[in-house]
């Protein structure tokens, strides 16, 4: 009987608990911390709390508090799709969903239409999502697969003198095969065509953890460059295979999943000098010195280790969550201030983001990633990357500003491929000149 | 020809890490016919603690036997808590039971450790031999010859402990029947923890090869799958056999991926190595090497 | 007590060899089905059972009986172990797939007719190995199938239809003019399918075909010598496996995910469903639903009850923590009741029914 009454009190506390602020925003947390890919995902589920957690302390989006709920989808989409589904309705109903997994969001793409919650596909996902028109719910914020290859053939005409320069020389796309690795091929295949340069495609069986085959085929072709489209352990072991084959580290170039502390630590001596796209600028930053001070101090941080604060993926958590709040501030400056926002608002926030470098400065995270504006058309919003290097210890910027690719080339790629799945889907376009 | 040469070798080294994985599953099958799903947890759990103890600020001197220690506790407890009560119980529950108990491994590895990756340094460095290099222009990994040189002087250890001591008589008598085995006298449990424990030390051996290989993540459960086709091809049952079989599997699935690649688009590697194991299979079987398996009615 | 046949008495052939021969069966079964199709839509529109729980929980559930009925035709029936339970289902879903997008009109149910036909040629291709190859042997080599499929399907674009994130996304289901779109009626037309299909299953095992499947995995030798052919009945079950399979994979794809990669139907989850088919009780129809109950609810259970203790009991551990004690409570659940019943949850029930046959009286 006490032990009831016990239970009963706590239980009552932690209603009061939680009730305590009237006005809440509720974001769903569908993330994953075991497993594989945990690195990945608890380092940017961190990033994304600990901001929000910031953002509550600073007190909230105008007064209404954030609140969140982690749910552990072991990147499996079952589990995912079952975790979506769990926290869609709760809280007075999610403003947004991002579940850092292709497989996931992919469970999920119908779903959030018809949920109307607006889904953000952070640097992942389907790149035509991008048109706004066909995908009204989908974000696939900062830079697609596609703009990212784009401003990597960019980056490597840069480095080479000239685009023009390309011409004749080989370079290797070193992929994980699977869709995820296939995606930037319709790109680069264009790229090869229109500026001369001869591209290899070596694919590398999941998970990736024996390449000894394909850095011989590489020793072999001796290409001038290597795009590392990789995931998980491929990485490390890429990075491995390439010391012991004798391949310079600094020619090849990967994709921002194989760009972060976690693929390069396991690696050690053999990823120094190893270069990677990304859409943050590696650095320290005032809302990072804010968040040591008023989450990290206060003993309300989310990573276990402090350490991580700043890493490649805490950094693109906070990214995420700087774009989601920025989105609600954006809803609310048009459908109330201090009033919680529903799906549909957050989504027409999304779509309405500007947030410049002025607005960067003022948040405290000035050239950490790139301007963001979007509008019906463009649900990308940026489309531009950095190139950041590895020297042993540290990530560091190698190109000072932000490159894009051919943006034009991309935008018609986009729109070609969303009008096929419009017809597949049998949905009809939205008129974007008539959206408010 | 000089680079079919160099496939070839690349191929024969990947191919002993591969037999080093495998050798596990043979000792656990080979003792007790449990097909052990959780040997590449295990590589995952005896890789991590041996790390995690070193970041602790252990000499590696200590944190790997340390890490022994462990694992040989680990093996007594699953005897106790896992196989005892489940001895004589049909195969596939027993091969249930071994999944079960991967997922508690990797829970239990994660929990302790966290999931961060961690580097591995054995101090052996991954690079490509020179004077090789400089002769042949084949770039062979001096990590490459010292890990096959550890695996065979392991496998040519356990092939003798099998063949040639009581306890290795023992271990063919209890795989053929849990219950017969017990009533002629044989210490059952005693024996399972033993090779338990064994495959516990092999696991941790794959574990600080592949780890320092490619980091100590949970990638390296999937190091199981590399396996497989080499147990199939080599036999369930034979030490010597996993050997060879990853020899074969190693060689022949480089040169696939190499020469055979290119004309099928790639990436076969996930495959054709069970393709390969399922041909040797239809003409033998058991496997190369495995017991023949004779049926009676 | 209340579960006792006696004074039921069969005088027809008929009435003697139906499925459920006892009274209480019957009512049970028709009790279960009745609120399946009519109970629960009810419920719902009550509001006592809500949107989650269609298609975040009973949707998955059948979809994953219905894969688990079909690995346990040939793992629990014909004794065949096989670990490419989700290429099967891949096939059907391309198959499905490709078939309503290249056929006009084509109605869906046809489609997955003709999907699930696909898996069993396939199934019928990678199950020649099971006549020479017995075991851990034929289980282990069964993984060919499954790396080969998701590869193919990964490198033919014609699969996809050239899309270029390589993935599928599946048409509306509609029907007679009517589009399954709300989350009930989804729930619905799998319950229609599945429901359809495990009759069939049950009816099958019951067969000259299900009997010579379970001669086959007693001891196949003796099956041949008494006169059942070795092949034919084992490229059977691979066949039928594979189309329950098939339709399976086609309904997670229409019915639950909408859009699927190819590593969608990886190499998890074909152990999934095996670990369905073990633990709900290899051979048993009703085992593959309480197996696919099993492995769907527990994992939700327990992250719902550890955060509730956590919220209750605040407790703050650190986040990765919770997610590592669910995955060790999930694999310590699954070796306790192996322990307990290493014949599986169906095997507790029959001991059940023994029970209440005897209850309150002890002999």
């Amino acid at each position: 009987m006490k032990f009831i009454k016990q239970a009963l009190v706590v239980t009552a506390l932690a209603a009061a608990a939680c009730s305590a602020y009237a006005q809440e925003q509720f974001i769903p947390a569908i993330d994953y911390r075991v497993g594989p890919y945990a690195a990945g995902g608890s380092g940017f589920f961190g990033g994304a709390i600990d901001y929000m957690t910031l953002v509550n302390e600073k007190g909230g989006i105008n007064g209404v508090k954030l609140v969140w709920e982690e749910c552990e989808s072991e990147y499996n989409p079952t589990r995912g799709v079952e975790c979506y589904e769990r926290l869609k309705k709760k809280n007075g109903g999610a403003a947004l969903v991002e579940p850092l997994s292709t497989g996931i969001a992919y469970g999920i793409l119908d779903r959030v239409a018809q949920d109307k919650i607006p889904m953000t596909t952070l640097g992942y996902g389907r790149s035509d999502a991008a048109d706004g028109r066909v995908f009204p719910y989908v974000f696939p914020l900062i830079t697609s697969y596609w703009d990212q290859a784009a401003a990597m053939i960019k980056y490597l005409g840069d480095k080479a003198g000239g685009l023009d320069k390309l011409k004749g020389k080989k370079i290797v796309h070193l992929y994980h095969d699977s869709a995820f690795g296939k995606e930037p091929l319709p790109v680069l295949d264009a790229y090869a065509q229109k500026l001369g340069f001869e591209l290899i495609k070596i694919p590398v069986a999941h998970p990736g953890n024996e390449q000894q085959a394909q850095w011989l085929q590489i020793r072999q072709a001796k290409p001038d460059y290597v795009i590392l489209w990789g995931w998980g352990v491929m990485n490390a072991t890429a990075l491995k295979s390439a010391q012991r084959n004798g391949y310079p580290r600094e020619k090849i170039l990967g994709v921002w999943w194989a760009g972060s502390e976690e693929d390069v630590i396991p690696a050690g001596e053999a990823a120094k000098g190893y270069t990677t796209m990304t859409f943050n600028t590696p650095g320290n930053y005032p809302v990072l010195d804010e968040i040591r001070k008023k989450v990290y101090a206060a003993g309300k941080g989310n990573l276990e280790d402090k350490s991580r604060i700043g890493s490649v993926y805490h950094m693109r958590g906070v990214t995420a969550a700087i774009l989601w709040t920025e989105a609600i501030r954006k809803a609310q400056e048009k459908y109330g201030k201090g009033k919680v926002m529903t799906g549909e608002q957050v989504r027409w926030g999304f779509e309405n983001l500007n947030v410049d470098d002025a607005r960067l400065k003022a948040l405290g995270a000035f050239g950490m990633m790139p301007p963001v504006k979007t509008s019906c058309l463009d649900h990308e919003g940026s489309g531009a990357a950095k190139v950041q290097q590895w020297d042993g210890v540290k990530w560091k910027a190698v190109t000072p500003n932000w490159i894009t690719g051919d943006k034009a080339m991309i935008r018609k790629m986009v729109e070609e491929s969303a009008a096929k799945y419009a017809v597949e889907k049998k949905i009809t376009p939205r008129d974007c000149s008539k959206e408010g | 020809m000089q680079f079919f040469f160099e496939v070839l070798i690349a191929g024969l080294l990947s191919g002993v890490m591969y037999s080093l994985v495998a050798l596990g599953f043979v000792l656990i099958y080979k003792a007790s016919g449990v097909f052990n799903f959780a040997q590449g947890s295990m590589v995952y759990f005896a890789a991590l603690t041996a790390v995690g103890l070193h970041d602790k600020g252990l000499s590696l001197w200590l944190s790997v036997p340390l890490t022994m220690v462990v694992m040989v506790v680990l093996a007594l407890l699953i005897e106790k808590i896992v196989l005892r009560p489940l001895v004589a119980q049909p195969e596939i529950s027993l091969f249930m039971a071994t999944i079960g108990l991967s997922f508690f491994i990797e829970g239990l590895a994660q929990a302790i450790w966290g999931a961060n990756v961690r580097a591995l340094d054995l101090g052996i460095e991954d690079v490509p031999l020179e004077w090789v290099l400089e002769k042949a222009n084949m770039a062979i990994s001096q990590f490459d010859l010292i890990a096959a040189g550890i695996a065979t002087v392991l496998v040519a250890t356990l092939a003798l402990f099998f063949s040639r001591t009581k306890i290795g008589r023992a271990l063919r008598a209890v795989a053929d029947d849990h219950q017969a085995a017990l009533s002629i006298g044989i210490p059952l449990q005693h024996i399972w923890g033993i090779v338990w424990s064994v495959a516990g030390f092999v696991a941790l051996v794959a574990g600080l090869l592949w780890g320092s290989r490619n980091g100590v993540q949970f990638a390296l459960t999937f190091v199981a799958l590399k396996a497989l086709p080499v147990l199939i091809l080599g036999g369930f049952t034979s030490v010597p056999g996993a050997i060879v079989g990853g020899l074969i599997i190693g060689a022949s699935e480089k040169l696939a991926e190499v020469f055979l690649g290119p004309y099928v688009g790639g990436g076969l590697e996930g495959w054709f190595p069970y393709v390969l194991a399922l041909l040797f299979l239809l003409i033998r079987p058991e496997g190369l090497f495995g017991e023949k398996i004779i049926r009676r009615i | 007590m209340f579960y006792r046949e006696a004074g039921q008495f069969k005088s027809s052939y008929a009435a003697d060899s139906q499925i459920f021969p006892i009274r209480q069966d019957r009512i049970g079964f028709g009790l279960i089905i009745a609120f399946a199709f009519l109970g629960v839509p009810l419920l719902a529109a009550l509001g006592i059972v809500s949107n989650y729980t269609f298609t975040a929980i009973l949707t998955p559930f059948l979809i994953f009986s219905l894969a688990a009925l079909g690995l346990n035709i040939l793992t629990g029936y014909a004794g065949q172990l096989s670990l490419g339970t989700a290429a099967f289902m891949a096939v059907g879903a391309f198959g499905a797939y490709n078939f309503m997008l290249r056929i006009d009109g084509m109605p869906i149910l046809l489609a997955f007719i003709l999907g699930g036909l696909c898996a069993a040629a396939v199934g019928i291709v990678f199950g020649l190995p099971s006549l020479r190859i017995r075991g851990f042997y034929l289980a282990a080599s069964t993984l060919a199938t499954q790396f080969f499929v998701v590869w193919f399907v990964t490198k033919v674009g014609w699969f996809t239809n050239y899309s270029t994130s390589g993935v599928i996304s599946a048409q509306k289901i509609r029907m007679f003019g009517y589009t399954f779109n709300s989350s009930m009626s989804k729930y619905l037309f799998v319950l229609g399918v599945v429901s359809v299909l495990t009759l069939l299953a049950k009816n099958m095992v019951r067969t000259n075909i299900g009997r010579s499947w379970m001669a086959i995995r007693d001891m196949d030798m003796a099956a041949e010598v008494i006169g059942f052919r070795p092949m034919r009945t084992k490229l059977m079950a691979f066949a039928v496996s594979s189309f329950y399979c098939g339709v399976a994979g086609a309904l997670f794809a229409y019915a639950y995910l909408g859009t699927v990669e190819p590593e969608g139907f990886n190499l998890d989850l074909s152990f999934r469903i095996l670990f369905m088919v073990i633990i709900g009780g290899a051979g048993s129809i009703l085992g593959s639903f309480l197996g696919s109950a099993f492995i769907v609810l527990l994992p939700i259970f327990l992250n719902i009850f550890l955060l509730f203790l956590e919220t209750s009991l605040h407790l703050e551990l650190p986040s990765g923590i919770s997610s590592s004690i669910e995955l060790m409570v999930f694999g310590g659940l699954i070796i306790f009741f192996l322990i307990v019943e290493p014949h599986g949850l169906a095997r507790l029930w029959q001991i059940g029914k023994e029970k209440l046959r005897l209850w309150p009286f002890p002999h």
